[in-house]
């Protein structure tokens, strides 16, 4: 239980987060604080505490439970947030991404911490790729971020009578820019972790491959389309979201059914 | 040490008076040095805009100040008017309404801000400041940045061409790389072109039935003017089209923007239809990266926005209100007791 306690402290941190922006919403009004942006940098700096703890105590990447793959992929989010959302002066982008990461830590607390069996040795080149992948999705996932204040500012611009929200969130096209360009980092850092994993064990099948190429192939196609202009920011924006989506719902399936093949 | 505050503004005092007293910088200097060198004034700062001639001031007698502030500017400027005047904690709270936008004929708006600093800055110039008035101004500064960040006074656009602009300025962000075609040469839509220039627009292309018109407005611009039949081939280039022509239907609907829509290679293109009857198909709208807004739609906006800003007057007052009890609880605390002379 102790070493769960940056972890809750990190997840109080967000759900404070959400909780300021819920307030703000609820008064019919909505004006940018600085508190959930705190709150925020607080909730990372605990993620890393728990995350430095468990790697300690594996004496590898902590990443070999479903809820340490959660903490990790909520954790590079949180971290690409607080890089980007400063670079770009992204204004709000915390108030999308609190709820994201809020909901990710509540699932990873809700399963069970079941207690990891050591293995003797680690392939590093194994573990460099599944870090990877996770940071590759952390980009990811902040990217469907993004589309959805796109979707959100490009609904509130068509309606001709916006609301107070329209005011804080930032231009279409800067949002449209920040997505395409954390969509551009993770397939790279995706495509690297990938060529690890190759290193790693050349001759992989099954379905956890084929979910990954899937997945890949999917970014992919979504940057290719949207280059060549086949692809309206519109759908740009909805495409991002939906393969995000698809990731998060197939990779602990993915798990799950490692774990019971372990077993 | 009294302060004290005296003059006129848009409220009591009508445009036609009112430009009687629109100093030039070395009247204004003139004025300044005699208010301060008048029998109990200590320091003195003058605030002079098209809405506001007032004088802020420290002095022991504010009666006597206030008066002889009343004949000055009767002797400058020819015309006898009557003043407000207000004295601690009125001339306070007035300074803080005046530095935030609330005084302000346009509720909210900042530029007063920059004229307040001005203001300041020329009397510190000049040496008319006290320790007491630079306190109050920097605590002036300070108020209407708070007011600024901490409720929405200054949110959003009031008028149809600054809507225009946040409009455009949300979908591009930046305009320095942006495109503006006008069609038809009338009073708005240069208005609102014009708007959108100060903003840093790259191009303007101007088309009007009468090409003349085109001609004459697009050099007035420093833009290209184009024949009215030729405009509908320049859609997939402009990012920004101002439509206002006197055209008795639409003259831009799906079908025609079909075709230029595939050679904007996902650029948004945003139309202003400030045309009555309008010159657009409501239809447009409903295009992938197509905003459209009429002139209804803007009106709506700005409406609006000033409805949000009135609502915030009632928690703008209470930041000043602390602030005014800040100010002169500081002023008369023993450690400060001394600087007020």
């Amino acid at each position: 239980m102790l070493e769960q306690f940056p972890l809750l402290i990190s997840t109080l941190c967000y759900f404070l987060s959400c909780c300021s922006t819920l307030l703000g919403l609820s008064a019919g009004k909505f004006r940018p604080q600085r508190f959930p942006l705190f709150a925020m940098i607080i909730g990372v700096l605990a993620q890393s505490w728990f995350l430095l703890h468990q790697g300690k105590f594996h004496h590898s990447c902590p990443i070999h439970t479903l809820p340490e793959i959660i903490i990790f992929l909520s954790w590079a989010i949180g971290l690409f947030y607080l890089l980007i959302g400063s670079t770009y002066r992204v204004s709000l982008m915390g108030v999308f991404t609190a709820p994201l990461i809020l909901g990710l830590q509540a699932v990873a607390l809700l399963l069970p911490f079941e207690s990891f069996k050591d293995v003797a040795h680690f392939n590093p080149w194994i573990e460099a790729h599944a870090a990877l992948s996770l940071i590759a999705f952390g980009a990811f996932g902040l990217a469907s971020v993004s589309s959805m204040m796109f979707l959100i500012q490009e609904k509130e611009l068509k309606s001709q009578s916006p609301s107070s929200l329209f005011h804080y969130l930032p231009p279409i096209t800067t949002l449209e820019v920040v997505t395409k360009r954390l969509l551009w980092l993770g397939f790279f850092v995706l495509t690297i972790s990938f060529a690890l994993g190759f290193i790693a064990s050349p001759l992989v099948l099954g379905i956890k491959f084929l979910l990954s190429v899937l997945i890949w192939g999917s970014y992919g196609m979504t940057l290719f389309l949207q280059q060549k202009h086949y692809f309206s920011s519109h759908r740009f924006a909805w495409s991002a979201i939906a393969v995000f989506s698809f990731a998060l719902i197939v990779v602990p399936l993915v798990r799950y059914n490692i774990d019971l093949s372990v077993r | 040490m009294n302060i004290l505050c005296a003059g006129l503004n848009y409220r009591t005092t009508p445009l036609a008076l009112r430009e009687n007293y629109a100093l030039s910088k070395e009247k204004l200097e003139k004025l300044l040095q005699r208010t301060h060198r008048s029998g109990g004034v200590s320091g003195a700062v003058l605030l002079s805009t098209c809405n506001r001639t007032e004088l802020y001031a420290s002095s022991i007698c504010p009666v006597q100040t206030f008066q002889h502030f009343q004949s000055l500017l009767e002797e400058e400027t020819g015309i006898a008017l009557p003043l407000y005047h207000y004295v601690e904690p009125k001339a306070i709270s007035h300074l803080f309404r005046v530095a935030s936008g609330l005084d302000s004929m346009l509720l909210g708006e900042t530029e007063i801000f920059g004229q307040v600093k001005k203001a300041y800055s020329f009397s510190t110039e000049k040496g008319t400041i006290t320790k007491t008035l630079h306190r109050l101004f920097q605590d002036t500064f300070r108020v209407a940045k708070r007011i600024r960040t901490e409720t929405q006074i200054t949110t959003g656009a009031s008028s149809l061409s600054s809507v225009a602009v946040e409009l455009a300025e949300k979908i591009f962000g930046n305009l320095h790389s942006s495109r503006i075609m006008i069609l038809g040469a009338g009073e708005m839509s240069e208005k609102t072109a014009r708007r959108l220039q100060s903003r840093g627009v790259r191009a303007l292309i101007v088309s009007n039935r009468h090409y003349q018109k085109a001609v004459t407005l697009a050099a007035e611009m420093g833009g290209m003017a184009l024949h009215f039949d030729h405009w509908e081939k320049n859609l997939a280039d402009i990012d920004i089209l101002i439509s206002a022509t006197g055209a008795p239907h639409t003259i831009l609907t799906v079908e025609k923007l079909k075709s230029s829509l595939k050679k904007r290679q996902g650029r948004p293109l945003f139309i202003i239809d400030l045309a009555v009857p309008r010159d657009v198909d409501s239809e447009v709208n409903k295009m992938e990266g197509v905003f459209l807004y009429d002139i209804d739609s803007l009106e709506h906006l700005a409406s609006a926005t000033m409805q949000m800003r009135r609502q915030e007057i009632s928690r703008c007052e209470l930041l000043i209100e602390e602030h005014v009890r800040e100010f002169l609880s500081k002023k008369f605390s023993r450690k400060n007791f001394f600087y007020s002379f």
